[in-house]
């Protein structure tokens, strides 16, 4: 018979542990999946994790590394806070659409006057502030109504997925499009173009904000009384509220940290990496930073890694499309089933295994 | 415009059948929440419905079987979830995300071959006396066998809820499941149980709409339908009754926007295309009524 017992603390060995067993779990069971679809599954396996950084062609795709990543980062980063806290904003999808609205709103509004020094800032703020305010609606509804903020925030992905389509049709087309769909190349406008800056790293400003976002959390998170308040509402809301913790401000500052966060990143993927407001610019990085949140145990250092390690998959995914012809819907499950694994294999963090019959109770 | 070409009698009737795939992963999930479990997987069962129907009516040639191998696909995957919230313990809310995540690429990956594939026609059944009432009959008895079983369903789980013995044990493992594992009931087996009832509901949603409404296999085609069933719960303050009506509201806001669409409305196809999700924002803030089930979304661990 096998029983489970709560460990007195959860174990600081297997919180450690079982993110990186999740992952070899998910290779192997990826690799019978490819398998099963007539793939080489060690070949997959490879072309996904091992080629991007140390294959022929890795000059190429170290950059896309960081590229990748950097939006991943900078919004689990944002959903930590809230996981932490009981606070559930799985909507940062559509966050990070009102981001990149926003930030190109702003820039298309000044097209074509050059102003890096005042339009760049002003982009970055506008982002920040349209992913804030897509998030204070289910934070707002919440905390006034007691409507659930996990459906709102999610029904708002679909409609911000409608607006992003309606604005590349509509306001923000290029008037000199000749009639496609999709703004303006924001790449071929100085003033607003979010570039390399430093050639063929894929370093860009989001890549700084992400790695200063996780410095801060960092900080915040162990040194500052927000973060013991963040890490106490979410282990006893009972005890926050005597302690005068406001449940309320908490889902407040939870969402709109996340959604700035979101719509940041959205601002500076839409000048950068896309380029244009199209209805294809989102690719499911939202939805993606909340596997990438668990992953990194919702810690800033852990979510750097885990990051990179979701950004790999996706690069590595690409390559593997190219020469193994593996669907893309592949990697999907890939992913899926990592989340899937570490929460199965997190039991050991809190409970111990216990074999043997049951004592008399 | 031409308001005049959209006739009330059909968007009624069109109606019914819009709300179906949403009534039955909407019960499904009632059945689920009531006895205390938050299955945010919805979606992801309700895809995985979608293309197992699609798989299994165009190889066996029955739309039936089809709608049976959804409801086994949706069970397979909820019994998944329940695996890991039941027996391993994990966060409700972190799981459910993740079925559905994985949903989506399974779906994705088992849908792929059959793109375009025109599953077999799912017959109408035209009840007979009643489909010649002279308004009501068009509306509401000359749809297919699911419309039927969706309705038939509602009331079997009203009935089972309110009305037998197993029902009151399991809204009581809903409302507390510490009295009632001090009572004596399997808190995890009753669960299982409501876990897989729910994932064959939501399956067969899916399959609805891959089978009846569209009918074809898209990737990603069941569009947030999973979540709006969700919110229909809520709406429904868990009861069966009152999500008839929640379905229906929303049936009716997707058959009239569309309408709207086709009758060439002034305002941009986008547009129209989310007022389904916005109403159900509306709905939620305004007229959510009713109380939760006391253990809803908490891990139940029997330490002694």
């Amino acid at each position: 018979m096998i029983t489970l017992e709560r460990r007195p603390q959860p174990s600081r060995a297997w919180s450690y542990l079982s993110p990186i067993l999740a992952v070899l779990i998910t290779m192997v069971v990826g690799g019978l999946v490819f398998a099963a679809l007539g793939k080489p599954p060690v070949e997959a396996i490879r072309t996904i994790f091992w080629d991007p950084l140390f294959g022929d062609f890795a000059g190429y795709f170290r950059p896309q590394l960081l590229v990748k990543a950097a939006p991943l980062i900078l919004i689990a980063t944002g959903l930590s806070f809230g996981f932490r806290a009981g606070v559930w904003n799985i909507g940062a999808e559509g966050q990070y659409i009102m981001g990149a609205l926003f930030g190109a709103g702003v820039a298309l509004a000044f097209y074509p006057i050059e102003a890096r020094w005042l339009i760049f800032p002003l982009m970055v703020v506008a982002g920040t502030l349209g992913g804030l305010l897509w998030a204070m609606i289910p934070g707002v509804l919440r905390v006034r109504f007691g409507t659930n903020e996990i459906l709102v925030s999610l029904m708002l992905v679909y409609v911000a997925d409608f607006l992003l389509d309606a604005m590349a049709l509509g306001l923000l087309r290029n008037p000199e499009g000749m009639g496609f769909p999709g703004s303006r190349n924001l790449q071929q406008y100085p003033s607003a173009h979010n570039a390399e800056l430093i050639a063929n790293t894929g370093l860009h400003w989001g890549v700084i904000a992400a790695f200063f976002a996780v410095v801060a959390a960092y900080i915040l998170l162990s040194r500052h009384i927000f973060g013991f308040n963040v890490r106490l509402a979410g282990q006893s809301p009972r005890a926050a509220a005597f302690a005068g913790v406001s449940a309320n401000r908490m889902v407040l500052i939870c969402l709109g940290l996340s959604g700035g966060l979101a719509g940041m990143a959205g601002m500076f993927e839409v000048a950068g990496p896309a380029g244009q407001v199209l209805a294809s610019f989102n690719v499911g990085y939202g939805f993606t930073a909340i596997i990438v949140a668990f992953l990194g145990r919702l810690h800033p250092l852990g979510i750097l890694l885990a990051g990179m390690l979701m950004a790999l998959t996706y690069i590595g995914g690409e390559l593997a499309q190219m020469n193994l012809q593996l669907p893309r819907s592949a990697i999907q499950l890939f992913q899926g089933m990592l989340l899937f694994f570490l929460l199965a294999v997190d039991v050991m963090t809190n409970f111990r295994i216990r074999l043997g019959r049951k004592g008399v109770a | 415009m031409d308001l005049t070409a959209i006739d009330p009698l059909l968007l009624l009737a069109s109606l019914m059948v819009a709300s179906t795939p949403i009534l039955l992963a909407a019960l499904g999930e009632l059945v689920v929440e009531r006895a205390g479990v938050l299955n945010l997987g919805v979606e992801g069962m309700m895809i995985t419905g979608a293309a197992c129907g699609i798989i299994f009516s165009t190889l066996t040639g029955n739309a039936w079987l089809g709608f049976a191998g959804a409801a086994l696909g949706g069970l397979l995957l909820s019994f998944l979830f329940a695996v890991l919230t039941q027996l391993l313990l994990s966060n409700q809310v972190a799981t459910g995300l993740a079925l559905t995540l994985f949903g989506l690429g399974l779906s994705a990956l088992l849908g792929q071959g059959f793109a375009g594939t025109r599953p077999p026609a799912f017959p109408k059944l035209d009840i007979p006396l009643l489909s010649n009432l002279p308004v009501m009959g068009q509306i509401a008895f000359r749809h297919d066998g699911m419309v039927y079983l969706g309705l038939g369903l509602v009331a079997a789980v009203w009935y089972f809820l309110t009305r037998t013995r197993a029902g009151l044990v399991l809204r009581a493992v809903g409302e507390n499941h510490d009295a009632a594992h001090a009572l004596g009931y399997p808190v995890v087996l009753i669960r299982f149980g409501a876990i897989m009832f729910g994932g064959a509901c939501a399956g067969l949603g899916g399959a609805y709409i891959s089978l009846v409404r569209v009918p074809q296999w898209t990737e990603g085609m069941t569009a947030g339908a999973g979540w709006i069933a969700l919110a229909i719960v809520v709406f429904a303050g868990w009861k069966p009754g009152r999500l008839l009506l929640g379905a229906y509201l929303f049936g009716g806001v997707t058959v009239l926007q569309l309408n709207l669409q086709a009758a060439g409305l002034a305002i941009p196809v986008e547009y129209l295309s989310m007022s389904p999700y916005v109403a159900t924002i509306i709905v939620l803030v305004v007229l959510a009524a009713g109380r939760k089930p006391g253990s809803l979304g908490q891990t139940f661990h029997a330490s002694r």
